[in-house]
């Protein structure tokens, strides 16, 4: 354990080195560029292996490939990768690949401003692929967080065969400031869950009842296991019927669904006599806090409920801070995209969107301004 | 066991997907006697074998093999093994797919892995159209011939995959027609003992919708057709190697050079102090 002063793309990278990361396949892109760098130069001394490939689609698949070779795999990108590695991530929840996607976003749509920050990609971080899947995406405010969740991510990869994002955005990527790291002996690790029978008896997607994820034989191990995109049965066969296609698709979404509890996080400040709540994740939500703190001392009842996972989101959590809340407002880098899943999960309650539309790291007065008219 | 290939296959999946007069099945049984054969000899252990495919009807062989393997997306076959390879070198890594799915949507990682001299061993069945999806054009298409997306004639030339290969930067590149699949069967061999980037083309026959659109609807005819124009040569380039469809399809094999591998390139300039 030790006080250190890094940006959040090092912290992140120092996350997923402490968290076992042996391979990381990248393509170069602002603002995740120093992740890829500084692993470059790092991972190799923790015996780890670093490959820049030719494009994103291609890291998002080699790492899929590495995942099921047996190891802790990791990409990191910005919008116009993610959009592109969109089919690959579908894959790896069809084969259920536990790997980490780093996702820092930036100013879209497009290449919009490549230098700058936003917050446009709520939406597309978890519903990029095609057809009906869940996925966890994790997102942390500050470089601690940075740290922390990469090793959060790794687990919960590692638990649920899924694969889980990192949602930062170029104001995290960033920022420098202190935060605390841990060796690997200081933090829990998780690693997949292997087979406990021999070969001939094993069926690579006959998930564990109690957790609906299968036990992971890997490449090389004597399990002759097959990674099939197509709709398949337990023995990883294609299979277009419906019950074959109706039973995998509810599994992979059920296995986080009914887990839920025990992935979904959230952080609350001064919520409990709030009948002003805010809703803020991310870089935007330190601007939010400020503001809570600030309209408290003027003797107004704010509060802010702050998500850590976006999906799943900790709808019961939100429920029981908001009962007492008039007005639920929230802030966000776009035009209302984590606002359309808060308006579904509140459903009585008056929930208000405050959009800061801006390339530059959001200020106390962009927020002020946004939320003016309707505080 | 009913045929000697069985215990490389799921038999319990068969029948298979691929049409009478397909040649697919002939290229895949020539890869796993070219497995079998190496195993004997204690060359290769089938268990270390990673059997890589993509989308098509060549893909689909993912799904058969009693190896361990994988049925990625279109075109990523090629992406998804340099994973595998990289996170245990220790695996020999085949791809075996289409040319639409390799040359064609995966055109980019074929360039990238043949550059890098990467180790792995590609055999690529080329039946000149996309045929799953019903017979549109693939980028190894002669040019003139129909097709369901060049109904008025193909206007495009087609892509010679195999000299493509040898600028890129393959250390091994041979083409053989399944009409020869002991010659096939060799040259697998010779390739799985290699490394760096290995390079094997099949020229298939797709009488169901390939030959059907070029008036070779028999596949006996599709054969005998294929007979005719191929021509076996000894010790040309691959860059003289010539790929017409009307005319002649060079075959053989056309480069068998050492060049150190992507793995050992890797570990040279990668050399650190561990921690």
């Amino acid at each position: 354990m030790e006080v250190r002063f890094q940006s959040g793309n090092i912290a992140v990278s120092e996350g997923a080195m402490v968290a076992g990361l042996k391979f990381f396949a990248g393509y170069p892109i602002t603002p995740v560029n120093e992740i890829f760098e500084y692993l470059s130069q790092e991972l190799p001394k923790y015996g780890g292996i670093i490959y820049q490939a030719e494009d994103e689609i291609a890291a998002i698949n080699a790492i899929i490939g590495a995942s099921w070779a047996g190891v802790k795999a990791m990409t990191a990108t910005s919008g116009p990768g993610y959009s592109l590695m969109a089919e690959g991530i579908g894959y790896a929840v069809m084969v259920e690949a536990p790997i980490v996607i780093v996702y820092s976003m930036r100013a879209g749509p497009s290449t919009g401003v490549a230098t700058g920050t936003g917050q446009g990609d709520v939406i597309q971080s978890k519903w990029t692929s095609h057809g009906h899947y869940e996925l966890i995406v994790l997102a942390p405010n500050c470089v601690q967080e940075c740290f922390d969740l990469t090793i959060e991510a790794f687990n919960l990869a590692e638990k649920y065969r899924v694969p889980v994002i990192v949602l930062i955005d170029a104001v995290l990527s960033h920022m420098s400031e202190k935060y605390v790291w841990k060796s690997p002996s200081e933090v829990k690790l998780i690693t997949r869950k292997k087979p406990a029978v021999p070969p001939e008896q094993y069926k690579p997607f006959k998930p564990d009842p109690e957790d609906l994820v299968p036990p992971m034989a890997c490449y090389g191990e004597g399990y002759a296991v097959l990674a099939e995109s197509l709709s398949h049965d337990e023995r990883g066969y294609y299979d277009p019927s419906k019950e074959t296609y109706a039973k995998l698709v509810e599994r992979l979404t059920m296995k986080i669904i009914k887990n839920k509890k025990n992935i979904v996080m959230s952080e609350t400040y001064m919520t409990s006599d709030a009948n002003i709540l805010f809703i803020a994740f991310g870089s935007v939500s330190r601007v939010v806090h400020a503001i809570v703190r600030e309209l408290r001392s003027k003797g107004i009842r704010a509060g802010l409920f702050r998500p850590i996972t976006l999906w799943p989101i900790d709808d019961e959590g939100l429920r029981k801070v908001a009962s007492k809340a008039e007005k639920v407002i929230v802030v966000e880098m776009n035009y209302g995209q984590l606002y359309r899943e808060i308006m579904n999960i509140l459903r009585n309650k008056n929930v208000l969107l405050a959009p800061v539309i801006s390339p530059d790291p959001p200020t106390i007065d962009d927020v002020y301004s946004s939320i003016g008219e309707i505080l | 066991m009913i045929h000697e290939l069985d215990d490389l296959l799921r038999t319990e999946r068969l029948p298979h997907v691929w049409c009478p007069g397909c040649g697919i099945g002939i290229a895949l049984s020539a890869f796993l006697r070219a497995v079998k054969m190496l195993a004997r000899r204690s060359k290769i252990d089938p268990k270390k074998i990673v059997f890589v495919s993509g989308i098509g009807c060549t893909g689909r062989a993912a799904g058969y093999v009693k190896l361990d393997a994988a049925h990625t997306p279109h075109g990523r076959a090629l992406a998804y093994a340099v994973g595998v390879k990289l996170a245990n070198p220790e695996l020999e890594v085949v791809v075996f797919t289409g040319d639409g799915d390799l040359v064609g949507i995966g055109g980019n990682h074929f360039l990238h892995a043949a550059r890098r001299n990467f180790d792995v061993l590609v055999i690529m069945v080329n039946n000149m159209i996309y045929a799953l999806t019903g017979g549109q054009l693939a980028p190894t298409t002669p040019q003139g011939v129909y097709t369901t997306t060049t109904p008025y004639g193909n206007p495009e030339p087609p892509l010679d995959a195999v000299k493509i290969a040898a600028v890129a930067g393959a250390t091994y590149i041979a083409r053989w027609p399944i009409t020869l699949p002991l010659m096939l069967q060799k040259s697998i061999e010779r390739a799985l003992l290699k490394k760096g980037f290995r390079f094997i083309e099949v020229i298939s026959t797709c009488p169901e919708i390939f030959g059907r659109h070029i008036g070779y609807r028999d596949p006996v005819d599709l054969l005998k057709y294929l007979r005719k124009i191929v021509r076996v040569r000894k010790g040309i380039s691959p860059l003289e190697a010539e790929y017409d469809w009307f005319k002649v399809i060079d075959c053989g094999v056309f480069l068998d050079i050492e060049r150190p591998g992507y793995i050992e390139l890797y570990n040279r300039y990668f050399k650190v102090e561990k921690k």
